[in-house]
């Protein structure tokens, strides 16, 4: 990482510290959220699940407040080069968080109408993909409060175990409804949950793009590590 | 295998990344290996930087950097000072304009130059263009005016000031001066016109004014500016020149250079760390 000079208006560099200081408050609020709904998925805690619905709202207002700050900096700073990079880079993950924010709030929905239902197979591997995805949101975020491009680009080359986690569950979750129809219901609600959790994943991985972008001010390659193929399986009916 | 819905949904970086702008043109101006001396200093060490033709130049830096000093070789205007000497190659259409021996008035009337400040001459409008003229061509009476008229239409003050071409210079705001200064410029049909800080001296509106001019001009001249303000190097340059300390640090395209420059040196100083 390079340190760069203070600016010469201390102003200005206070506000680019505050910027990245709601950056990360904003990811830590994300974060979270996310544990928190599967928490209330894995331990059927409706009270749990309720209050993560009711806490988006938080997050929807600290996008609000970050891309205010970043026209307001834009308008007064006029910034260029890595300052300028930062700022949109704050506007895009900021925007980034707070779809992670619906996707959390859509996961805790989801286990509240879950809890009403029999419990289906071990869900060890949506604690497994929430861990995961933690890991890389907060990966990311740490990433650009530090310019630490290196982090970055560890969390964009790490979304390969998400899409395989995500993979056997939607193996998983089309043999139980095809073991029972009664299952459908529960496991459709899962498989949601599940991919919520590995869109949660992606935007993580979109976050860490955007860092190395923010402090590099070139682009990774196009082509990332991926390891989704949910969209080719098809699963069979024994006999 | 991959996703093609994962990979459609996540937003391109592309659209962010630093537009390099238009290709750059040949180079008008080569300069190759350039140091300048005001006697025994040096003020400008090895520059190497092209000059595309009929686009803009910006050159910025921290006073003292040498951007001026450039500007001032450029035209040979060092040469009215002794002690003053440029070595290396300023190559104009590939002829060497710092040799010995270089007509110097018939190079002053290919590269011309904008200062800072307003210089009109304390004339009339129309003898400030033609006064100019008159040191280069033989020109009729109709011919003249003809020369006058199409300098000030070229430097958009002609409706301002075609009711009055014989009233003085002087008595014209300061935005209108300058533009006057343009247009005695371009009125001996220079091919490289050199602006030193054009607009330090006016306000916002006269400012956009001369920018806009700039951008108009660049379709038949090849423009160099020197600038303190980088927003304005940021919207009339196609390329910008970062100097410090005598030194070329980064040239690239403008877009560039405002969004992702090279050089930590370049970085700090449009961002203001600098120092």
């Amino acid at each position: 990482m390079e340190q760069m000079a203070e600016h010469t208006v201390r102003s200005y560099a206070e506000e680019l510290r505050r910027l990245r200081d709601m950056i990360a408050r904003m990811g830590g609020l994300a974060e979270r959220q996310v544990a928190d709904a599967v928490a209330s998925l894995i331990r059927r805690d409706t009270d749990l699940a309720t209050e993560v619905v009711g806490r988006d709202a938080a997050i929807d207002a600290l996008e609000r407040e970050i891309e205010n700050f970043c026209i307001r900096i834009l308008a007064l700073r006029q910034p260029v080069g890595q300052d300028l990079r930062l700022v949109i880079a704050c506007l895009k993950i900021s925007h980034g968080i707070e779809r992670i924010g619906d996707y959390a709030r859509n996961a805790a929905k989801r286990s509240i109408v879950l809890a009403q239902q029999p419990a289906i197979g071990s869900l060890n591997g949506f604690n497994r993909m929430a861990v995961l995805v933690q890991e890389n949101l907060k990966g990311a975020i740490d990433a650009l409060v530090n310019d630490d491009v290196a982090r970055a680009d560890e969390v964009w080359e790490a979304d390969e175990p998400v899409d395989q986690v995500y993979n056997g569950i939607f193996r998983e979750m089309l043999t139980f409804m095809m073991e029972d129809p009664r299952n459908i219901t529960a496991a459709t609600h899962l498989l949601f949950v599940a991919k919520n959790l590995e869109r949660i994943g992606d935007h993580a991985t979109n976050i860490a793009e955007t860092v190395h972008y923010a402090v590099r001010g070139e682009n990774l390659p196009d082509e990332r590590p991926k390891g989704d193929g949910s969209a080719y399986a098809v699963v069979r009916p024994p006999g | 295998m991959s996703d093609q819905a994962t990979t459609s949904a996540r937003p391109s970086l592309g659209t962010m990344q630093a537009r390099s702008g238009a290709a750059l043109n040949e180079a008008k101006l080569a300069i190759r290996n350039l140091d300048f001396f005001y006697g025994a200093h040096k003020a400008l060490k090895g520059i190497g930087l092209d000059i595309p033709a009929r686009q803009v130049t910006g050159m910025i830096g921290p006073s003292g950097c040498g951007k001026s000093t450039l500007l001032r070789v450029l035209n040979r205007m060092y040469s009215l000072y002794p002690g003053q000497r440029a070595e290396g190659q300023v190559l104009l259409d590939g002829e060497n304009i710092i040799e010995e021996g270089v007509d110097l008035n018939a190079l002053r009337s290919k590269v011309g130059m904008v200062f800072q400040k307003p210089t009109p001459f304390p004339m009339t409008i129309y003898e400030n263009i033609a006064f100019g003229v008159r040191l280069h061509e033989q020109l009729s009476k109709a011919q003249m005016d003809e020369r006058v008229e199409w300098a000030l239409t070229r430097a958009a003050l002609w409706s301002e000031a075609k009711d009055r071409l014989n009233t003085s210079a002087m008595g014209m705001s300061g935005g209108q001066q300058q533009r006057l200064c343009i247009a005695r410029t371009i009125a001996v049909r220079p091919e490289v016109i050199l602006f030193d800080e054009p607009t330090s001296a006016l306000d916002p509106i006269s400012t956009l004014k001369i920018e806009e001019l700039i951008d108009e001009l660049k379709r038949d001249f090849t423009i160099a500016i020197v600038t303190h303000n980088m927003q304005q190097a940021a919207r009339c340059a196609d390329q910008v020149a970062f100097f410090y300390l005598g030194e070329l640090i980064e040239v690239a395209p403008a877009g560039q250079l405002f969004t992702a420059p090279k050089h930590p040196k370049t970085q700090e100083y449009i961002t203001g760390r600098f120092g």
